[in-house]
């Protein structure tokens, strides 16, 4: 087996990854590829401490579920407005749409 | 040892890919890239003898997330259009802002004396996913998560559909940042 | 041998003393171990395609008033050989534009998708796989077969194959909902998702329990792997060929030998779930007759494939999709909600009186099912757009000579 410490940097090298992508992309579905690999990270985080903290007890797992159930929830809404962007604006780029802007 | 190999082996693969995901020009090949972390996220958790957790990481993410993804790109793009530049202006911030973050992130983490622990004596019970099953539905377990997520999850597929319905008249386009200029 | 009759599991201790006794560690001889497992695992499905794709040609060929291959050795035995040497030498395209790393990937994905599969499959008591989450691992194989049609979609750089990828992924989808939801019912009955102890709990195979359930999974297995009437990702005559509309040479043989082996994978795995896996006569005591059980079991599931094949037209896209989502999706779900409920009456009885009530609520319930189709039907007549013309007319016969 590996140190617990092997996968925490594994995890938060993944969320600055991510983060990168959030920050830097442009297309707004980029962007969420950028957030799905943070919320990995944070899975991975989540099922190490599980296993080497408590293994016999269910926070961890449950925790991660919870994520598994919110990315989905999280896909699925995303997707969608971005599909309801682009119809209306004709572009999902993010630095293009500044509607709302004074 | 062959337990660390393929820690080591599937790290590299995760973190490479992972770069390829937020710099790559091709979108789809970004998607392609992220399903490989999130498989190697997968076999991380066979590692961590998180069986259930992995079957569904592959189930969750990579048929239905990804496909989704894939899905969306394929639907928000002008035929035979090229991909435009990756980045936005802000890019170098980007850069500097998640060097911090990583940098911090492992700064703590060297301070912190647990970082170092092996598995203890306690192992993961032989029936573990019949237990965890169980505890996701005993009042005493995690019966309200597990419901206040099903309850999400129904709210964002109705929302899904209600966004995404093509029925209404589309008013727009609206003026993008490209006709104000 | 009889020892091995009677517990195949000397072989591997056998081999591991053999490797032992070469000197090896034991961490070695368990890894070269896993090794050969997995590599018989791989190539004896894949050696039995070249059968399978002999059998399909000459029962289709049968069906179709023809005689199918007969040139090439005993019967056309084979000709699936001579086949492989002709694609060997076919020229290895790869069109212009394409992404060459996906368009290398896909077809090893494909089949790789299907060989994930048999890990999990118990070929007999205590041979073959016994995953604590197998049920949940076969869903996620299909997910990768899944990326796999898409990546061979987009790679080619082709409208076509592009337009068939995307109907595939949305076809594969769909199905998957109907498909995860009546493999609960194995699940639920033998209260666990490991295949083995879902064989080992069918004392009455599962079909006398839920034939309805059985029947969905055969029809969503059937569209799963693409087999006419669902065969929407190769329409020929819409779409050329769909997603592997720019493969040939050994690629194309990827997919196909794929494509068979799924076919005859999921005549195993109806026979894991519902007909009793390797259980038979003296299967116990002998757990390699559980493998020949478990073969022909799954053959004459997969013969069925193949008739369906033959017997059926390609069912349209939009049919398709609302076969699945109006029809199949909501009569399992309803199956699972009232065998769930059901099975809480009659748990403790022994099999078969609990058998029993599973059979009339399955009865009953195809039964309210056909009544409101047919009610439905009734109320919503397909508009007639022309009148029925016969396909061939009778020729006017000249009038016999006086």
């Amino acid at each position: 087996m590996v140190p617990l410490g092997w996968y925490l940097v594994v995890a938060a090298l993944l969320f600055a990854i991510g983060a990168f992508g959030v920050l830097a992309r442009k297309n707004a579905i980029a962007i969420f590829i950028g957030l799905e690999i943070m919320f990995n990270a944070a899975l991975l985080n989540a099922v190490a401490f599980w296993r080497y903290l408590h293994p016999t007890q269910f926070d961890g797992t449950v925790f991660a579920i919870v994520i598994l159930a919110v990315a989905a929830a999280e896909a699925a809404v995303g997707l969608a407005v971005f599909i309801a962007v682009y119809r209306r604006f004709g572009t999902v780029d993010a630095d293009e749409i500044t509607l709302l802007r004074g | 040892m062959v337990v660390a190999f393929i820690f080591v082996l599937s790290a590299l693969l995760m973190l490479a890919s992972a770069l390829v995901a937020v710099t790559s020009r091709n979108l789809v090949r970004a998607v392609m890239a992220l399903v490989l972390v999130l498989f190697g996220n997968a076999v991380l958790f066979i590692l961590l003898e998180a069986y259930f957790l992995a079957v569904a990481q592959v189930i969750i993410y990579i048929g239905a997330i990804a496909i989704l993804i894939i899905f969306a790109l394929m639907l928000t793009r002008h035929t035979g259009q090229e991909w435009g530049p990756a980045w936005n202006r802000a890019w170098p911030w980007a850069v500097l802002m998640a060097a911090g973050l990583a940098g911090g992130l492992l700064l703590v983490m060297r301070a912190w004396p647990m970082a170092g622990r092996m598995v203890e004596e306690a192992q993961v019970p032989a029936d573990y996913t019949r237990q965890l099953g169980v505890a996701l539905v005993s009042p005493q377990g995690f019966v309200v998560p597990f419901e206040v997520a099903s309850v999400l999850l129904l709210a964002a597929l109705i929302g899904a559909i209600y966004v995404a319905w093509g029925g209404r008249k589309v008013k727009g386009p609206y003026p993008t940042r490209s006709d104000e200029e | 041998m009889m020892e091995f009759l009677r517990n195949p599991a000397v072989l591997v201790e056998a081999l591991r003393a053999l490797f032992l006794g070469w000197g090896l560690s034991p961490m070695l001889t368990n890894l070269l171990l896993y090794i050969l497992g997995g590599f018989a695992l791989a190539t004896g499905p894949m050696l039995w395609v070249i059968f399978l794709i002999w059998f399909e040609r000459k029962v289709v060929g049968r069906f179709q008033d023809r005689l199918g291959p007969n040139r090439v050795g005993p019967y056309g035995l084979l000709q699936p050989i001579a086949d492989v040497l002709k694609l060997i030498t076919k020229e290895d395209i790869i069109p212009a534009g394409a992404d060459k790393l996906m368009y290398w990937a896909a077809p090893i994905l494909s089949v790789a998708g299907v060989l994930l599969l048999w890990p999990a499959i118990p070929l007999g008591l205590g041979i073959g796989g016994d995953l604590s989450v197998g049920v949940l691992f076969l869903i996620a194989a299909g997910a990768i077969s899944t990326m796999a049609i898409f990546m061979a979609g987009w790679s080619s750089n082709n409208k076509y194959a592009l337009l068939g990828a995307l109907r595939t992924v949305a076809q594969l989808v769909s199905y998957e909902v109907p498909a995860v939801l009546v493999l609960l019912i194995p699940v639920m009955l033998s209260g666990s998702m490991s295949l083995q102890d879902i064989v080992k709990a069918q004392n009455v195979w599962y079909i006398v329990y839920a034939p309805l359930a059985a029947l969905i999974f055969f029809i969503v297995s059937v569209a799963e792997v693409g087999r006419t009437p669902f065969d929407l990702l190769e329409a020929e005559s819409e779409i050329i060929a769909g997603f592997h509309i720019e493969y040939s040479g050994m690629k194309f043989a990827m997919f196909f030998a794929g494509e068979f082996l799924h076919a005859f994978t999921i005549g195993i795995l109806t026979a894991v779930f519902y007909l009793g896996g390797w259980r038979g006569p003296g299967a116990e005591t002998f757990p390699v007759l559980g493998i020949l059980y478990l073969w022909l079991k799954g053959f004459l599931v997969y013969f069925v494939v193949v008739w369906l094949r033959a017997t059926f037209p390609r069912i349209r896209i939009d049919h398709m999709l609302n076969f699945s989502w109006k029809f199949l999706t909501p009569l399992a779900l309803a199956l699972v909600t009232v065998m769930a409920v059901v099975d809480k009456f009659v748990v403790g009885l022994g099999d078969w009186p609990r058998a029993l009530a599973h059979l009339v609520v399955n009865l009953v319930l195809a039964f309210v099912t056909l009544h409101l189709v047919r009610a439905w039907a009734r109320r919503y007549p397909r508009p007639k757009v022309a009148e029925p013309r016969p396909v061939a007319r009778p020729e006017p016969q000249p009038a016999s000579g006086d």
